[in-house]
């Protein structure tokens, strides 16, 4: 009893053969694309390690660069024997080699599903390497004459208007470190030497953020400076006042646009993968009733598994359960000699 | 004396039958090609409409959007008649369409090439319809309650941001607008009310400009307000600051991006037109080598190409004397209906 069993004449199957090739080459652009992307995040996260905690980020650009060789090396071969398959007299030399190709297709497959399953389980360390990065980055805002933290104003400020965020957790963060640097601060104002004297690490805090938190879908022109004083400004109300700066964190904002870019470009691959296994499967069973015959345009039955699910787990299952087994007859014979020796 | 004369034997026919099969398919993709870049020019101009004050001419994007799909059927049906072009039964039912079909893909030609030029030259208006815009976006920022210019301060932010510019001509342009609506300035203040007393027509003046004139690559936090009174701010003077806000106008800065747009879609123009010309040409060829078989039966007979049948001169003094008689029968027909009625009275 055959599952998914599928009719194919010989214009079907010649068909079959033209799709999964143009499919293994779409497959094969889409692998190089994987690999470039790949070694960009690479090259991207070595760029801003200042901003990055951990070196276990790497992970994430060199399965994408493996995966992208792999999917290429795959992709190539399932093409070759696309192009092969139509040629009854050159397809036999695949014969002995499509069984394991495919074996090894749906390993890579699988490993692929628990890459992208992994990728959500690392959402945590991701959230927790951002935490840590952004919160450095904070502190480091003002520190535009230091060599290697120059560009962090910059940055930060980049991040904020595209991402439409402010702070780490949200705005308040802004509040707790010191973003105006000395050097544009008058130690002679008494307002200023007050400030510093009320802080106890005689830093220079005040309620304010930088002007990439404004949004400009706001009303009325940005306030940034004393946000948690009412009587400040005019009509304002910093308790309702919800457009004025970007409420949202920029750890929350990174993180759902890595996961949809993971989650789209996850699914993308692996329906890839399914769909060129599925059709070299079916081109595989229908060639196979054709090489010996005379006529090569007669019509055969495509199937997926030779017999149902439970019954195809089980025959794979066995050889390994001989092995097994096959331990225990020996631990048993051990015994027996063991137990027949003293006596 | 043809013009260009070429003799063809059947291998040359069939190789010249798929050269131009070929370039009809190039032509196709050009044509959308040029579709795409049209369609993507008239969601540009449509995006900053409210910049443009709603006046910019969608002309040139149709006109672009409109000669892509007709490249593309052009070129669709030049495709087909070189491929019936090798099957001689198939080739007789194009036979008496080619001429038209041939004049019909001169005239395209000559669209093509005065579409190209509109796009070399529609920088100019458009240097007109920003400034007039830009203008009037910069009066209405403060109108954030009035419908139907609630999102101009939006539109205005997220320009300046995208474009690192500031202003109209510059970011002094901000000084002599009142762009804080009085919802949120508070009369009763002294320093409110003095400021007004002291401009002419009772606007609030300020020497700021809205935070999206900041620029990120600053050293120091964004001074935005005072921007001239170099006292009011610790260490800074505002003759050498260079990098606090962007100095440059948006005027400018969105005449070269468009300007810059349109120079290349122009430029695609002209190339797809190169295209398509080839195309004409190899058509002609295909036409004119099939119509002079030596043998009309054997299809392996040899024949001749050319481009014109007589020389360039010729050709344009036939076509005029062509009109001529078309102008002189209708005159003949007149003089005979007079003659007709003089003899009938």
């Amino acid at each position: 009893m055959v599952w998914a069993k599928m009719k194919f004449p010989f214009e079907k199957r010649v068909k079959l053969a033209q799709g999964l090739w143009l499919l293994s080459w779409l497959a094969i652009v889409g692998g190089a694309l994987n690999f470039c992307f790949g070694c960009f995040l690479k090259t991207e996260i070595r760029r801003r390690t200042e901003v990055m905690d951990n070196s276990n980020i790497h992970i994430v650009p060199n399965t994408l660069i493996v995966s992208g060789l792999a999917a290429i090396g795959i992709n190539y071969f399932a093409g070759q024997i696309c192009q092969d398959a139509l040629d009854v007299g050159r397809f036999p030399r695949w014969k002995t080699f499509l069984k394991p190709y495919c074996c090894c297709a749906i390993i890579f497959t699988s490993l692929t599903l628990i890459g992208v399953i992994l990728s959500f389980t690392m959402r945590s360390s991701l959230e927790g390497s951002l935490q840590v990065g952004l919160r450095n980055a904070l502190r480091f805002y003002k520190d535009t004459d230091t060599p290697g933290r120059c560009f962090q104003k910059q940055t930060i400020d980049h991040l904020q208007m595209e991402f439409r965020c402010c702070g780490n957790n949200d705005y308040r963060d802004w509040f707790e470190v010191q973003w105006i640097s000395n050097r544009y601060l008058d130690f002679s104002s008494k307002e200023v030497k007050d400030r510093i004297k009320s802080n106890v690490d005689g830093r220079y805090l005040l309620d304010g953020v930088p002007f990439s938190c404004c949004n400009p879908s706001s009303a009325r022109p940005c306030i940034q400076y004393k946000l948690t004083n009412n009587s400040a400004h005019y009509n304002y109300e910093h308790q309702t006042e919800e457009l004025n700066i970007f409420v949202r964190g920029c750890r929350e904002a990174l993180l759902s646009y890595y996961t949809a870019l993971m989650n789209s470009i996850g699914a993308g691959v692996l329906l890839l993968f399914l769909v060129v296994l599925a059709s070299l499967r079916y081109l595989q069973t229908s060639m196979e009733a054709v090489i010996g015959q005379e006529n090569t345009e007669i019509e055969t039955e495509g199937y997926l598994l030779e017999k149902n699910v439970s019954e195809t787990i089980v025959e794979y299952l066995n050889p390994v359960m001989k092995l097994l087994l096959l331990n225990q007859v020996q631990d048993g014979l051990v015994k027996a000699e063991a137990g027949a020796q003293p006596e | 004396m043809a013009l260009l004369k070429v003799k063809f034997d059947l291998k040359k026919r069939v190789k010249l039958a798929q050269m131009v099969w070929l370039m009809c398919w190039l032509s196709i993709m050009a044509g959308v090609l040029v579709f795409s870049l049209g369609l993507f020019y008239k969601i540009e101009l449509h995006k900053r409409s409210e910049l443009m004050d709603n006046n910019e001419s969608h002309f040139v994007p149709n006109l672009l959007i409109g000669v892509g799909l007709a490249a593309c059927g052009i070129n669709a049906f030049g495709g087909k008649i070189c491929y019936d072009s090798l099957d001689s039964s198939k080739f007789t039912k194009w036979k008496a369409v080619l001429k038209p079909f041939l004049f019909c893909c001169l005239l395209f030609n000559a669209l093509l090439f005065f579409t190209a030029l509109l796009c070399f030259t529609m920088r100019i208006p458009l240097q007109f319809i920003l400034a007039e815009g830009l203008k009037n976006s910069m009066k209405y920022y403060k109108d954030t309650d009035v419908p139907g210019r609630c999102y101009m301060k939006r539109t205005v932010d997220l320009m300046q941001m995208e474009f690192h510019c500031c202003g109209n001509k510059n970011y002094k342009d901000w000084f002599e607008i009142q762009w804080i609506s009085n919802r949120y300035l508070d009369f009763s203040s002294k320093k409110v009310k003095d400021r007004i007393n002291s401009n002419v027509d009772g606007q609030y003046l300020v020497n700021g400009v809205p935070f999206s004139c900041c620029n990120p690559s600053s050293p120091r936090p964004c001074i935005h307000y005072q921007v001239t009174n170099s006292s009011a701010h610790y260490s800074y003077d505002h003759h050498t600051e260079e990098l606090n806000i962007w100095k440059h106008g948006c005027r400018e800065a969105l005449v070269s991006y468009y300007g810059g747009l349109m120079n290349t879609i122009g430029v695609v123009v002209l190339l797809v037109t190169v295209l398509q010309v080839g195309v004409m040409v190899g058509l002609q060829y295909v036409n004119t080598s099939l119509s002079t078989l030596v043998n009309p039966e054997d299809p392996e007979s040899e024949s001749e190409g050319w481009i014109l049948e007589k020389t360039v001169k010729e050709t344009f003094t036939d076509v005029i004397t062509k009109m001529k008689a078309m102008g002189k029968g209708n005159r003949v027909e007149v003089g005979t209906e007079k003659q007709a009625v003089a003899t009938l009275s």
